[in-house]
C-alpha cells in the first residue's frame, strides 16, 4: 500500500476544495435556511408537529442528509472526471497505485468535505429550532457510512461520465427527488398505503429515517433495517468499484 | 548487465482496430540515451505508454528493471518518470504544490530539498508559488519534466520533449538531461527531429508504421550508413566532367564550378588519392575542397523508403 500516494490525493482534492470554500460553503447554507424559512416558517405554521416533533426539527434531519448526499456525489464524481477532462490522470495511471489508493484518496476527500458542509448545516439548523440528539454514536455512524457511500456512488458516476452533462445527470435529476420522496419533509406514515409501498424502493427514505430516528427516536422504517440498507449500499459501491479495478473500464486504452 | 528495460514482442491494437504497434523488441541498456525516431503515428507514444502504465498491451511483454510493467507495477513505475507529450496541467495548482503531488503520488515521502533543486535546475524556482494557468507553454513544459524528476527516477521518458519549445529551454533542458545522464539516470527521449536525436544520443531506434526499423549506436549507424561528399571547386567552370575522370561517376554542380564525389566510409577504400591523382593529371585548377557527412536525416528518408 502506498500511503504517500493517498496522501497526497487526499491532500489535493483538500486543497481543492479550500480554494473554493466560499462557494461549496455559502450556497449549501443559503438553500438551507431557504428551506427552514419556507418550509419550517410557512409550512410549519400549519403542521406545527409531526410525531412529538416540531416540523422545523423533523425536517432538519432530512436536509443534513440531502446536502450531504449531494455534496458527496458532487465531489466525488468531480474530483476523479476532472482529472480525465484534463488529461491530468495520466499521472495517477503512471504512479506506483492501484484503485485502492485512488479510491481512498478521492472518495476520502469527498466524504470529508461532505460531511464537513453537513456539519455546517447541521449548525445552521440549530439557529432556526431546538434541536437534541438522541443517540450521537449512531448519528455519526448513519452520517458516516452515508458520506462514504456516496462519496463511492459518486466516484463511479465520475469514472463512467464522458462529458460534463453525463457527470451532472445524476446528481441533478436523481438525488433531489429520491430526497424529496423519502420522507425529508414528512413521515411516510402520512401517505396513502400505496405509497407507502413505493417509498419503501427509494433507498434515500432509510438514509432519512435511520439518521431522523438517532436525533428524535421517530422512524418510518426499523433503524436496525435502515442500518442495514445503509451497509448494503456500501457493498454495492465498493464491488462497482471492484469491478471497475479489475477491467480498468474507461481509464485506460 | 541486463538491460534496465526489455521490451519483447510488443504489440497494441487499439478499439478501432488500428494496430499501432506491430511486435516491437527492444532493449535498453542502463545509463544510456536512446532516441526514438520516427514520424508522426510511428507509435511511439503508443510504446511508451504501455511502458509507463497508460495503456494496456495487446500481446507481448516489458520488463523494467526485471520487473513485469503490467504484474508488478508497483515497482517498475517507481523507477520511471515521465514526460508526456500532451501539455497538461491543473490550472489552479501552484507549481511547489503539483510538482511535490507527484512525488507523492511515487510514494515518496517529501523532501523539499530535492524539490528545490529540481525547480532550480529548470530556473523555475521563482515561479513556485505561480499558478499553472498563469505560465507559459514553456513553463508549462519545465514544470511537467520537473514533475517528472521530483521522485528520483531511475529511467526517464521524454515523450517529444521539444515540441514547441524555445532555444533556452532546449538548452536548459539538454543540461538537465547531461547531468541526470552522469548520475546514471537512463532516458529514452522521442523525436521526429533528427538533429535532436544526432545532437544527444547514444543510441537511436528508428520507428515507423509500428516497427523498429533499426537500433544501432549513433556512431555506427552514421558510419555503416553514412554517405560522404567530396566536394572540389575549380578555378575555370567546366562545361562536361573530362573522360578521364569518368569512372568516378562525378557530378558537375554550380554551373560547372563544382564536382562533387559520393563515397562509401564503410568502404575499404574511399577512391579519393586516385581521384586526386587523375584530377592532378588532367591539370584543372582546384580552388577548394570539402566534405559532407550525410545527415541522420538522409538516412532516416533512405530507410523508410526501403521498406515502404
Ligand atoms: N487512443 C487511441 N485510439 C485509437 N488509435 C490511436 C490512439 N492513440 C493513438 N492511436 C493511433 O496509433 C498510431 C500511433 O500513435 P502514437 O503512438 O501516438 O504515434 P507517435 O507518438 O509516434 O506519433 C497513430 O496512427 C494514432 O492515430
Ligand atoms: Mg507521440
Amino acid at each position: 500500500m502506498n500511503f504517500e500516494a493517498v496522501k497526497a490525493i487526499y491532500l489535493f482534492e483538500m486543497a481543492r476544495t479550500r480554494r473554493t470554500l466560499l462557494q461549496s460553503v455559502v450556497s449549501p447554507v443559503i438553500s438551507t435556511s431557504l428551506y427552514f424559512i419556507v418550509f419550517g416558517a410557512a409550512i410549519g405554521s400549519r403542521i406545527q408537529e409531526v410525531e412529538g416533533v416540531s416540523y422545523g426539527a423533523f425536517i432538519t434531519p432530512g436536509l443534513i442528509m440531502l446536502t450531504l448526499l449531494t455534496q458527496c456525489v458532487g465531489n466525488g464524481s468531480f474530483g476523479i472526471y476532472f482529472p480525465k477532462f484534463t488529461g491530468t490522470i495520466y499521472e495517477i495511471l503512471s504512479a506506483p497505485v492501484s484503485m485502492v489508493e485512488i479510491v481512498l484518496g478521492y472518495v476520502g476527500a469527498a466524504a470529508t468535505k461532505g460531511m464537513m458542509v453537513g456539519l455546517i448545516i447541521l449548525a445552521t439548523a440549530a439557529l432556526f429550532v431546538d434541536l437534541s440528539i438522541a443517540h450521537p454514536a449512531m448519528m455519526l455512524l448513519f452520517f458516516v457510512l452515508t458520506a462514504i457511500t456516496f462519496s463511492l456512488f459518486g466516484f463511479i458516476i465520475g469514472i463512467w461520465a464522458g462529458n460534463f452533462e453525463q457527470l451532472n445527470l445524476i446528481p441533478m435529476l436523481v438525488i433531489p427527488p429520491l430526497t424529496f420522496l423519502g420522507g425529508s419533509f414528512y413521515s411516510v406514515n402520512m401517505l396513502s398505503p400505496f405509497w407507502q409501498t413505493v417509498s419503501h424502493f427509494n433507498p434515500v427514505l432509510y438514509l432519512v429515517s435511520g439518521f431522523r430516528w438517532s436525533f428524535f427516536e421517530i422512524a418510518d422504517v426499523n433503524p436496525i433495517i435502515s442500518l442495514f440498507m445503509v451497509g448494503l449500499f456500501l457493498l454495492i459501491c465498493l464491488g462497482v468499484v471492484a469491478y471497475i479495478f479489475r477491467t480498468g473500464y474507461k481509464l485506460k486504452n | 548487465m541486463a538491460p534496465i528495460v526489455s521490451v519483447s514482442n510488443l504489440s497494441k491494437t487499439y478499439k478501432g482496430g488500428f494496430q499501432a504497434l506491430k511486435g516491437v523488441s527492444l532493449d535498453i541498456e542502463e545509463g544510456e540515451i536512446l532516441a526514438l525516431l520516427g514520424p508522426n503515428g510511428a507509435g511511439k507514444t503508443t510504446m511508451i505508454s504501455i511502458i509507463c502504465g497508460l495503456v494496456n498491451p495487446t500481446g507481448g511483454q516489458v520488463l523494467v528493471g526485471g520487473f513485469d510493467v503490467v504484474k508488478d507495477f508497483r515497482q517498475t513505475r517507481s523507477m520511471i518518470g515521465l514526460v508526456p507529450q500532451e501539455l497538461t496541467t491543473d490550472a489552479f495548482e501552484t507549481v511547489w504544490n503539483t510538482v511535490s503531488f507527484t512525488r507523492g503520488l511515487h510514494g515518496k515521502k517529501a523532501d523539499p530539498k530535492h524539490i528545490e533543486k529540481v525547480l532550480r535546475d529548470l530556473s523555475l524556482y521563482d515561479k513556485k508559488d505561480n499558478m499553472l494557468r498563469e505560465l507559459s507553454g514553456g513553463m508549462k513544459r519545465r514544470v511537467l519534466i520537473a514533475k517528472a524528476l521530483s521522485h528520483e527516477p531511475k529511467i526517464l521518458f521524454l515523450d517529444e520533449p521539444t515540441a514547441g519549445v524555445d532555444v533556452n529551454l532546449r538548452k536548459d533542458m539538454w543540461r538537465v538531461v547531461e547531468d541526470l545522464r552522469a548520475s546514471g539516470v537512463t532516458i529514452i527521449l522521442t523525436t521526429h527531429y533528427i538533429e535532436e536525436a544526432e545532437e544527444i544520443a547514444d543510441r537511436i531506434g528508428v520507428i515507423n508504421g509500428g516497427n523498429i526499423l533499426l537500433v544501432e549506436d549513433k556512431a555506427a549507424l552514421m558510419a555503416k550508413l553514412g554517405k560522404k561528399e567530396l566536394r572540389i571547386d575549380v578555378s575555370e567552370p567546366l562545361t562536361a566532367v573530362p573522360d578521364a575522370l569518368a569512372p568516378y561517376r562525378l557530378k558537375l554542380e554550380n554551373n560547372g564550378t563544382s564536382l562533387v564525389y559520393q563515397y562509401d566510409t564503410k568502404g575499404e577504400r574511399t577512391g579519393i588519392t586516385a581521384l586526386l591523382a587523375d584530377l592532378a593529371e588532367t591539370g584543372i585548377k582546384l580552388r577548394d575542397i570539402s566534405t559532407h557527412q550525410s545527415s541522420l536525416e538522409d538516412i532516416f528518408v533512405e530507410l523508410v523508403e526501403a521498406r515502404s
